[in-house]
């Protein structure tokens, strides 16, 4: 488990806003605004978008080509944000996505980055022995799947777009996206019919 | 033949083999009120023009390695972003030491 940040963290902190706060550059308020928003940010607008894209061809094509514009007209805020880029599984080929540099991970649609995909181990492990780290997480995928790592980076963004599991002929979009969890949209798992 | 192959950077984790035998611990706490504030900060200075995040990232990537594996995801933030800070002249060094 992530460790709690130590006392002169804590207080390198409370001093540097102090700093910036005597030159007029933040408040506390400000802050406080910008991490509401930020807070905001969940899975569910990454789990609309992959439903819409299950039940909307056009949206689909739009997903695959501009992800950005997709996340856009599920009402995600992208301004400043850096490309992203949607990645398709198919019966062949499935995808993870890791950042090994750092977490760079698509927050507008997914919310914080949990502390597994920040961990050191993931950063290492994922693009080495991929399905070995799924297979740890109870994701089995056959030899006749390619897994194809992808690495997100400070100026690229990726999501997954999972395939839609059989069985939800008929499903509307809402019933479809409380399917998506988080780690499907990360890779390191699928969505089930139960 | 000699291995010219450079030793990769601290920060530069993919494949490295200190951890291949690590598991990936499932950790879903969220970010503590520490974390959650250092990001905050960050993104409004970010805004405000005054760092990019590619500047976050040589703050974060020049963190000598005992202090990068010691400190936490977000104790790694702030000290590149006090440093940035500290460097561009936008606060006084002694305030933030």
């Amino acid at each position: 488990m992530a460790a709690p940040p130590r006392p002169d963290s804590i207080a390198l902190l409370d001093r540097l806003i102090a700093a910036l706060e005597a030159k007029g550059i933040v408040t506390e308020a400000e802050i406080a605004a910008r991490q509401a928003i930020t807070d905001k940010a969940s899975p569910e607008t990454g789990a609309r978008m992959v439903a819409r894209a299950w039940t909307d061809p056009a949206y689909r094509a739009l997903l695959l080509s501009d992800g950005k514009a997709a996340a856009e007209q599920m009402g995600a805020s992208m301004a400043g944000a850096p490309p992203l880029g949607v990645l398709e599984n198919t019966p062949g080929r499935h995808h993870l996505v890791v950042c090994t540099l750092c977490s760079c991970y698509p927050r507008a649609v997914l919310g914080y980055p949990p502390n597994w995909y920040k961990s050191f181990a993931y950063r290492s492990r994922a693009v080495r022995e991929p399905r070995q780290v799924l297979a740890e997480w109870g994701l089995n995928l056959p030899d006749s799947v390619e897994v194809r790592v992808v690495d997100s980076t400070a100026d690229y963004r990726w999501m997954v777009l999972p395939m839609r599991p059989a069985g939800t002929e008929g499903w509307d979009e809402a019933r479809l996206a409380a399917l998506v969890t988080r780690d499907s949209l990360v890779g390191v798992a699928v969505p089930q019919a139960t | 033949m000699p291995d010219d192959t450079p030793i990769p950077a601290i920060h530069d984790l993919g494949g490295a083999a200190r951890f291949h035998c690590t598991p990936v611990e499932h950790d879903e706490v969220p970010p503590d009120a520490f974390g959650k504030k250092v990001d905050a900060l960050r993104q409004i200075l970010a805004q405000k023009g005054l760092m990019t995040v590619d500047e976050l990232r040589r703050g974060i990537e020049s963190i000598p390695e005992s202090e990068y594996f010691a400190l936490g995801y977000y104790e790694r933030w702030l000290r590149s972003v006090a440093a940035l800070m500290v460097e561009k002249g936008v606060v006084e060094k002694d305030a933030v030491e």
